[in-house]
């Protein structure tokens, strides 16, 4: 229980920030579904993000990225927001072309 | 008005036609008629200055009546050198400062016959030439002891220094005596003529000119662009050459000024270059002319072998007052002062015993090497010297020549096939009947002033240089090439070619006086003869304007047509032909011809030799054919009934531009030999004193060779008064005999008609046959030259085909088998082939890789991952520390 118990420090951040991203890249793996493909760019994102901030927070480590951390997190924020507005487009357009979002229906651009 | 001004001016005249030569060659065609003015005024600039230059001369060396004197040839400078040949000063009298002390005594000695004021002015005019010497210790002050003559010394120096090797000068340097004075003055006088009479003569060229003499394969004439600018352009050139050939001071200049005169010459025969006849004219001249410059080139190799100099007179190069041992020029070197007699130099005699200087320098060495010194170049030289002088190499042995005298005459004779070429003496004269291809102007200017004029300048110019057996074959030449061409000039019908023949033989006559000894008389003579043969030339070219042919026998009874044609070729008729009223008055060739014919008659009384019975007679006789065939020529043109109706009717009087210059010149034809001042007291000024004045130092006295007896009288000899009766009178009734017998020949067959060329002909066919066919020279160098290198040249050509090609052809072959060889294993095979096998390992691998493009997103994420991860296998695996830049 003592790590329980043990104080948070970077690591445990690195850790929750490994398992969203992994999570998120299986997720871009396997789900066939656009928006679950979506999603896990998503979890990719953030999972970066958790990183950034970690290493930019002043109160868990004394060489700190300061805030450049959390404004390079801020921007990938941003950046997320508008990759989803085109995704979703993107998406949109899938459907009026395939009637579906099965991104594995559309392997036209197989070489 | 100083002397030295006349290195300058003369300068300047020379370069004037040149400056003219360039701005037409640049402005080309856009000049159109200005072309003229712009070559009218270098010339005329250039007859300023010339004139300005005789103006100076004859301020400080004024010519004097020296007191003798026969009726006609009272050269005022005959009497004093009989006594002794110190009168001549030196080429560098004015730099070496001693001359003036000489000049002095002369006049102590010499006899005094002036009158007060003239002696004045003379002795003023030598104070002034001294004067740049410095002061001179025995100048004479009264005007008792006045010089007996004035005569300049030669004006020697150079301009420019174009570089040194080893003994070797070769400068841009003048050479100026009375010769070159009158020479400029001849030529640009001249030449102002004709280039004015050529803008009326040359109008045509104007606009676009059809030659009817040349038909195009399509059966109508040449049509070209007018060459008006063209024809000056080459004329200025021509003067450029020319008067630069007069200014020489080194042979060296001479001979590239003589080849200029050459060039142009072949420009303007073959100016109207489309007709066959006019470059094969043009190539022949130039051809024949190369044929004497070889025996020059030689002859200039001997002379700079045994001299080590090109200079003419000595010039003080390094401007130190004194001439030294290299300074000398060939004329001090083979006529050194004082006495001016005829010297082997040392160069010539150390040239010929080449084999015991060799053993006498390998002796020597051999000595000083024994006790351990080395001797320079100076001391072996002087060394030679020395034991050249002990051993007498340089006197004559008994009767032998002294050593190296046949250089002299390798040179010499060298040198003389130069003038042979240019003056056209047998046996190289064929080209010059053959130049009348050329425009009219030219050949007036070809044949009076420049070309040919070239030939006899350089022997007058190179006379010191000439040993009695070089004068024998210069002799020998003008004899055979004046009886020659005057005999062939009797059948040409051609109205230039006659003048052409003319012009060879009266060439002859100089070259012939020269020869006999008679140096002032020839170069008179080449003077007087410029001008009435230029003359007669340009006069002809009037009646060619007029009639458009040369025929002779389409003219006739052209006298009433055009007046001023008509009676100055009268006039020059008169000149070539000598007429004269004896002793008292005469046309200018009476008395550059009574001269020659003069000499030649001493040198017959003193040589009972055939040679000199040859000389004289031929000349007679020369003299007598001139005058027959020149007043052929008059009558058949402008007396009796034409014999062309149509052309007769066509024919007019040339325009103003082109008459005027030919009463000029008949004046100048009449009386260019005159004495103009002969009531001023004690005046000598004549052409004959002037040119004496030039008389090079020690050519008078009489000459003797070693290889010949022959004995060459000084030429002052005929004009002493005792000899009057036993010269001057026999010869000249029998010049103006022959000369009037020759007139009334002409007459009685071409004016009068009692006796019928025709019967003549026919009764002397082979004769005729053999003039007419001009001793058949063409034919025979056709046979011993023309075909038998045509025959070489046709063996060489087979030679180059059947061998030569065939090794061309198989070195060709052979490196085209060896490129097709390389091209197909190395270019093609290596070069290629790697080429092509990366293309292929590039190709295969994209193939390869396309089959990872399957389309399905998802795979790509894997893709992203897998590299990914790999990414970060490989950084884990080798990160260090240095490499993220830390410690």
């Amino acid at each position: 229980m003592a790590g329980l118990l043990a104080t948070i420090t970077v690591s445990h951040y690195l850790a929750v920030g490994a398992f969203f991203f992994v999570t998120g890249v299986l997720c871009m793996a396997t789900k066939r579904n656009a928006l679950g493909v979506l999603m896990g760019i998503e979890l990719v994102l953030n999972g970066a993000n958790l990183n950034f901030i970690a290493f930019g927070s002043q109160y868990l480590r004394e060489e700190t990225l300061g805030l450049d951390g959390q404004l390079i997190a801020l921007f990938v924020i941003i950046l997320a927001a508008a990759e989803a507005a085109v995704a979703l487009a993107i998406a949109l357009s899938f459907y009026n072309a395939h009637s579906t979002i099965d991104v594995d229906q559309g392997d036209e651009l197989k070489g | 008005m100083d002397t030295s001004l006349l290195p300058i001016l003369l300068g300047l005249a020379v370069l004037l036609p040149l400056g003219s030569f360039w701005v037409i060659l640049l402005a080309g065609n856009r000049l159109g008629k200005q072309a003229a003015t712009v070559a009218v005024g270098a010339i005329v600039g250039a007859g300023v200055l010339s004139f300005w230059s005789l103006a100076i001369w004859l301020v400080h060396y004024y010519p004097t009546e020296s007191g003798h004197g026969t009726e006609h040839h009272d050269g005022g400078l005959e009497h004093g050198h009989s006594d002794s040949d110190g009168h001549s000063p030196e080429p560098h009298a004015l730099r070496s400062g001693h001359a003036p002390a000489r000049a002095a005594a002369d006049g102590v000695s010499g006899p005094d016959t002036l009158t007060a004021d003239l002696t004045q002015l003379v002795s003023l005019a030598t104070d002034d030439a001294h004067g740049v010497a410095g002061p001179s210790p025995a100048e004479p002050t009264d005007g008792e002891s006045a010089p007996q003559e004035a005569r300049g010394p030669p004006f020697a120096g150079d301009y420019y220094t174009l570089g040194l090797f080893g003994r070797m000068r070769l400068t841009i340097g003048y050479y100026i005596d009375t010769l070159t004075v009158l020479m400029f003055c001849m030529v640009t006088l001249i030449a102002s003529c004709i280039h004015f009479y050529a803008i009326g003569y040359m109008h045509e060229e104007l606009h676009d000119v059809t030659d009817h003499e040349v038909t195009l394969s399509s059966g109508r004439h040449l049509t070209r662009p007018g060459r008006f600018h063209r024809f000056f352009q080459y004329l200025s050139l021509f003067c450029f050459s020319m008067l630069g050939l007069v200014l020489a001071g080194n042979i060296a200049m001479v001979f590239v000024f003589w080849e200029l005169v050459g060039i142009c010459s072949y420009f303007l025969i073959g100016f109207y270059i489309e007709r066959k006849s006019a470059t094969n004219a043009a190539n022949k001249a130039f051809i024949v002319n190369r044929v004497g410059d070889f025996g020059m080139i030689i002859g200039l190799m001997a002379l700079w072998t045994g001299l080590g100099t090109f200079s003419f007179g000595s010039v003080d190069a390094n401007s130190n007052g004194t001439i030294e041992a290299d300074e000398q020029g060939m004329f001090e070197l083979v006529r050194p002062g004082p006495d001016h007699h005829y010297r082997v130099p040392l160069g010539m005699a150390l040239a010929e015993s080449r084999k015991e200087v060799a053993t006498l320098v390998q002796s020597w060495n051999a000595e000083a090497a024994r006790s351990g010194k080395r001797l320079d170049k100076e001391e072996l030289h002087q060394r030679l010297a020395r034991h050249a002088e002990q051993a007498g190499w340089l006197e004559p042995q008994g009767d032998k020549a002294p050593r190296g005298y046949w250089w002299l005459i390798i040179g010499g004779v060298g040198i003389f096939c130069g003038c042979v070429g240019k003056s056209a003496q047998f046996p190289l004269h064929v080209w010059l009947p053959d130049a009348m291809e050329g425009p009219t102007p030219v050949s007036a200017l070809v044949h009076s002033a420049t070309m040919v004029a070239a030939g006899v300048y350089l022997v007058g110019r190179f006379y010191p240089m000439f040993t009695p057996e070089v004068l024998w074959v210069i002799a020998v030449v003008g004899c055979i090439t004046l009886f020659m061409a005057a005999t062939i000039a009797i059948t040409a019908t051609d109205i230039k070619r006659v003048l052409a023949y003319s012009t060879i033989s009266q060439l002859g006559y100089m070259m012939l006086s020269l020869g006999v000894g008679g140096w002032a008389a020839g170069l008179m003579h080449l003077v007087t003869h410029a001008f009435f043969k230029s003359l007669l030339f340009m006069c002809s070219g009037s009646v060619i304007h007029a009639v458009h042919t040369n025929d002779m026998m389409e003219m006739g009874g052209l006298r009433k047509k055009m007046p001023y044609t008509a009676y100055t070729m009268l006039v020059g008729c008169l000149a070539i032909a000598g007429v004269s009223i004896p002793f008292v008055v005469g046309f200018s060739g009476y008395y550059s011809k009574d001269r020659i014919l003069e000499q030649a008659f001493v040198f017959m009384q003193q040589n009972h030799s055939v040679w000199g019975a040859l000389f004289f007679y031929a000349a007679l006789g020369g003299a007598a054919i001139t005058a027959f065939y020149m007043f052929r020529l008059w009558f058949l043109t402008f007396a009796g009934k034409p014999r062309n109706q149509h052309r007769y009717d066509h024919a007019h009087e040339s325009p103003k531009v082109m008459y005027v210059p030919l009463i000029i010149l008949a004046v100048f034809a009449t009386g260019v030999a005159w004495k103009p001042f002969s009531w001023l007291p004690g005046s000598g000024l004549h052409l004959a004193a002037l040119l004496e004045q030039a008389r090079p130092a020690g050519v008078h006295g009489d000459l003797t060779g070693y290889w010949t007896r022959l004995v060459w009288p000084d030429e002052h000899f005929a004009h002493a008064p005792e000899q009057f009766y036993s010269v001057v009178v026999p010869v000249t009734l029998l010049a103006t005999g022959t000369a009037l017998s020759g007139i009334s020949l002409a007459a009685v067959m071409y004016l009068w008609g009692w006796l019928s060329p025709g019967d003549v002909r026919r009764r002397f066919p082979r004769v005729y046959a053999f003039l007419w066919n001009k001793w058949y020279f063409d034919e025979l160098y056709g046979f011993l030259f023309v075909r038998p290198t045509l025959g070489v040249a046709r063996l060489v050509a087979l030679f180059d085909r059947r061998w030569i090609d065939w090794v061309v052809d198989g070195c060709a072959s052979l490196t085209r088998a060896f490129a097709n060889a390389w091209e197909k294993i190395v270019d093609r095979g290596v070069v290629d082939g790697l080429a092509n096998l990366f293309a292929g390992w590039v190709w295969s691998i994209g193939v390869w890789f396309h089959r990872l493009e399957t389309g399905r997103l998802r795979q790509y994420v894997l893709y992203l991952i897998v590299g990914f991860l790999a990414l970060f296998v490989l950084v884990s695996l080798f990160w260090s520390t240095t490499l993220a830049g830390g410690p």
